[in-house]
């Protein structure tokens, strides 16, 4: 038995006859190595404690003896389904430090980059999710378009799932010439797809039925719990990055921060699916004007940041990703601290889920978006 | 033309001119045995297997084709890598129960064969309260399945047999009265004679809306009644890991596995015989000589297609719905499906004393 | 809201606040034992600070002491701010202010477990990623693991 679970049944005498059991870490709903202790009384919990740890790799120490070059790549594998928008936030605040202008083709083959990987995490997001709902199909079909965008990342940067393409300065090599027909291929495949999803899962009654009014979080409790990204929006909350503090091209594009009110399941859920929509136009507007030019600023081999501590802030797949680092003026930072979405947003579940039915739960997990590296980092 | 009447009933001749009637009693007892045993295990092979390639099809992928051609040997692969497994017990658990409770949902699920009509003459017992017996016996392996779940000194066994107790006695009563209506219009409770009096055509069609009615609610009532998705709480892996049989291994988990297939076959052959007509041919009106081109096809053949189809129907349930949550599963079934089949059987009383059915 | 009228904000909330203009936010330095009721100032008052985006800790071992870091934005009028709090490293004590933000419970979790700091009042300070009889703190600079550590 887990000490934790002793601590929280040493508790429990008090209360009587209350049923703890352990989700995870192994558990087929908690995607990864996630721990909950949880407290029920018959189906309802009481009480859901995450035990956090179980991957944690001490990112933000090791960080600390890597030059400002290699620290990135280690960044992919914190929230590894958002690799490149991770290393374009440490990408970014290195720049911020020393001051890059990085050059337009890079600016916008990074939103571009950014965008795609946004589809692709949204869509292993809606697969997973149904699967924990006990819809099985929907995963597959969320992994058939996955793996277009995978193949293009493929052929682009070489790497499907750890990306590393972001460097300080630009990124690292120029798009494949097949880059913009591939995209463009996959845009015109995946608006259909998109229809496709809402039939299978967004109309189903059972779907719509175990996810309204499921999890509810209320507007002030998603600022108090600083819940961002799709998370925060379907709560009202207007805390998308690149309309609040546009970076690199994201100015220059149209689209729309979606906002949904009702902060249950559901309308997480909506809010997602119409990211989708959202990622699509920008990289429409995007695809055809990619400026020419060089890919990368000119920077020096070894890269040394002035005194002073510098702060970026970035969109992921997932929420608010912030990227801070203090620095001595060496080559390596002196202390760095990844703000990370997944962090904050499961710091609310206990909140959100006391009083429903363990299967809430799962709704609630699926889609809060979890992905356990985000927070063990 | 083929009909396994006639095997059977020369075996029988043959069995009781060469030995005496008792002797020819236990050897056709033990003959039966071999058949329902040998009938399980194909049964079982079959339908994993057709679940797999089903759910591949859906799920726009290939399924199980490596193993023997286009991967048809795959179940009995898995099979027999379940015989060589160990078969643990946890520390902790009532092992007297443990071990039981395989066994006692798989005799369950073995006795409601007995009167079943496979095809025209071919059944092992004609019984006369056949229809009342299926649904008593059915109801035994419920007891197994709680037995499972807290012999097993898991949290989650006891969760999920909870879970399947409470839907289980629900689901009962919806499927219990969509079996009455039909024993209300064809006024037998035995099988044969069931099956005999849908001789013009079947009920799902004789007996106008309310028959359909009574055939939606039965498919829905035993979808959950076997624990399918999207009634599958007893076992929902994303919560509950595997539910009732989480601590099970090898041989007899093998049997619980086994014995869910089973059950499906077992409900899918009921709704078949009362809604489909059993074995009877598809005949429609006056087309004489379309049904007499029906009637060419072995009556085991059309008891085993519309299985089948009805078995294909709660399969593409599973691989296309999301699960229910216990208190709305319950609510379903306490709420809408009782209230509903409850009216929808005093129709089909009126139906039947009237005599409006086709 | 510019710079100069946050200052002018804050030095009426807490008159004794250090400011530092150097970074790309406001950096506002108060007291440990003041910290308490500047956050509720900062929450609910004036500028109505109620996202609380990063709180972390940095460690400097030469000024023996450990410095709270939290970043501050407001949703209603956007505008940033980052408050600094000096603590003693060898008794690293705060008051918490999970009460006011909910998201520093977990946050505040995570400081004490990789930087030691204790939060008084928090409702449950217990390691968050580490196991409950690891000895040390991780992220502080003189901490030494001669097995997991890899020097680079």
């Amino acid at each position: 038995m887990y000490r934790e679970t002793q601590i929280i049944e040493a508790d429990n005498k008090a209360d009587g006859d209350d049923l703890v059991i352990n989700v995870g870490p192994q558990h087929p709903a908690t995607h990864g190595v996630l721990h909950l202790v949880i407290r029920l009384q018959g189906e309802t919990i009481q009480k859901v404690e995450p035990h956090l740890g179980y991957i944690h790799r001490s990112i933000e120490k090791m960080c600390e003896s890597l030059s400002y070059r290699q620290f990135i790549y280690v960044t992919s594998r914190m929230d590894y389904l958002s690799a490149h928008i991770n290393n374009h936030a440490c990408a970014m605040c290195v720049e911020k430090a020393l001051q890059l202008e990085v050059p337009p083709r890079a600016r916008v083959i990074r939103v571009l980059m950014d965008e795609l990987t946004r589809i692709a995490s949204h869509e292993l997001w809606w697969g997973a999710m149904a699967m924990d709902l006990g819809a099985f199909t929907p995963f597959f079909y969320a992994f058939r378009e996955r793996e277009t965008i995978n193949d293009i990342m493929e052929e682009t940067c070489g790497a499907r799932l750890t990306m590393n393409y972001m460097v300080p300065g630009g990124v690292m090599y120029d798009l494949h010439p097949n880059f913009q027909q591939r995209v463009k291929n996959f845009i015109q495949l995946f608006n259909n797809k998109i229809d496709e999803y809402d039939d299978l899962v967004t109309g189903n009654i059972i779907f719509q039925n175990r996810t309204k009014g499921v999890g509810v979080l209320t507007k002030e409790d998603a600022i108090s719990f600083g819940c961002t990204g799709p998370v925060g929006r379907a709560s009202g909350v207007s805390c998308d990055i690149r309309k609040l503090y546009p970076y690199e091209v994201y100015d220059k594009v149209s689209f729309d921060e979606i906002i949904e009110m009702g902060g249950d399941s559901f309308s997480r859920y909506l809010v997602r699916i119409k990211e989708l929509r959202q990622s699509i136009r920008i990289i429409e507007q995007l695809i055809d004007n990619i400026p020419e030019g060089d890919i990368q600023a000119k920077t020096k081999a070894v890269l040394k940041l002035p005194k002073g501590e510098f702060y970026s802030r970035a969109e992921t797949a997932r929420g608010e990703l912030g990227v801070y680092i203090v620095s001595e003026g060496g080559t390596t930072p002196y202390r760095i601290k990844f703000r990370s979405p997944g962090f904050s947003n499961l710091s609310a579940l206990d909140h959100i889920s006391r009083g429903s039915k363990i299967g809430d739960l799962m709704a609630i997990m699926g889609t809060l978006d979890l992905v356990i590296p985000d927070i063990d980092r | 033309m083929f009909s396994l009447e006639h095997i059977t009933n020369s075996i029988q001749q043959w069995l009781y001119s060469t030995f005496s009637p008792t002797m020819a009693l236990i050897l056709e007892c033990a003959i039966v045995m071999l058949l329902v045993i040998g009938l399980f295990a194909t049964l079982g092979l079959v339908l994993v297997l057709m679940e797999r390639k089903v759910a591949a099809r859906m799920q726009i992928r290939l399924g199980p084709n490596r193993v023997g051609p286009k991967g048809i040997l795959q179940t009995t692969a898995d099979t027999l890598k379940l015989m060589m497994k160990e078969g643990l017990t946890p520390n902790g658990a009532d092992k007297f129960l443990f071990n039981l409770a395989p066994f006692i949902v798989m005799i369950a699920a073995m006795l409601i064969l007995a009167p079943i009509a496979f095809a025209k003459g071919f059944q092992i017992w004609d019984i006369n309260i056949g229809v009342l017996y299926v649904s008593a016996v059915s109801s035994v392996s419920v007891i197994g399945i709680l037995m499972a779940g807290w012999a097993s000194n898991n949290k989650y066994s006891l969760l999920g047999a909870m879970r399947s107790g409470a839907q289980i006695v629900s689901y009962e009563l919806s499927a219990g009265l969509s079996i009455i209506s039909i024993v209300v219009l064809s006024g037998s409770l035995q099988i044969s004679e069931i099956v005999a009096s849908q001789q013009t055509g079947w009920w799902l069609f004789r007996g106008h809306i309310p028959a359909i009615i009574s055939f939606v609610i039965f498919i829905i009532a035993v979808t959950a009644e076997t624990n399918r998705a999207p009634f599958d709480l007893a076992e929902a892996e994303s919560e509950l890991t595997a539910g009732f049989h989480t601590e099970y291994s090898g041989m007899k988990f093998a049997l619980l596995f086994l014995a869910e297939y089973i059950n499906i076959f077992i409900v899918c052959a009921i709704g078949a015989t009362l809604f489909l007509g059993g074995w009877m041919p598809l005949h429609i009106g006056n087309w004489e000589g379309f049904n007499h081109t029906m009637d060419y096809v072995p009556s085991s053949v059309w008891f085993m297609g519309k299985t089948f189809f009805l078995i294909f129907l709660i399969m593409w349930f599973r691989w296309t719905f999301p699960r229910l949550r216990i208190d709305q599963l319950l609510s379903l079934e306490w709420k809408y499906l009782l209230p509903i089949s409850m009216f929808n059987l005093l129709l089909i009383t009126l139906i039947a004393i009237m005599g409006w059915h086709f | 809201m510019t710079n100069n009228e946050l200052k002018d904000h804050i030095t009426q909330g807490q008159p004794s606040a250090v400011f530092d203009e150097t970074g790309e936010w406001l950096n506002v330095q108060v007291e440990a034992g003041e910290w308490k009721a500047f956050a509720n100032w900062l929450r609910h008052d004036a500028l109505q600070m109620d996202y609380l985006f990063c709180l972390t800790c940095i460690d400097w071992p030469q000024t023996k002491h450990l410095m709270m870091v939290y970043h501050f934005t407001s949703t209603t009028f956007r505008h940033n701010v980052v408050i600094k709090v000096k603590l003693d490293r060898n008794n690293a004590e705060i008051e918490t202010v999970s009460d006011i933000w909910r998201t520093a419970e977990f946050h505040e979790r995570e400081v004490y477990d990789l930087f030691g700091v204790r939060f008084l009042h928090h409702p449950d300070l217990r390691r968050l990623i580490l196991t409950d009889d690891f000895e040390g703190h991780p992220l502080k600079k003189d901490f030494e693991d001669p097995v997991n550590m890899i020097k680079l």
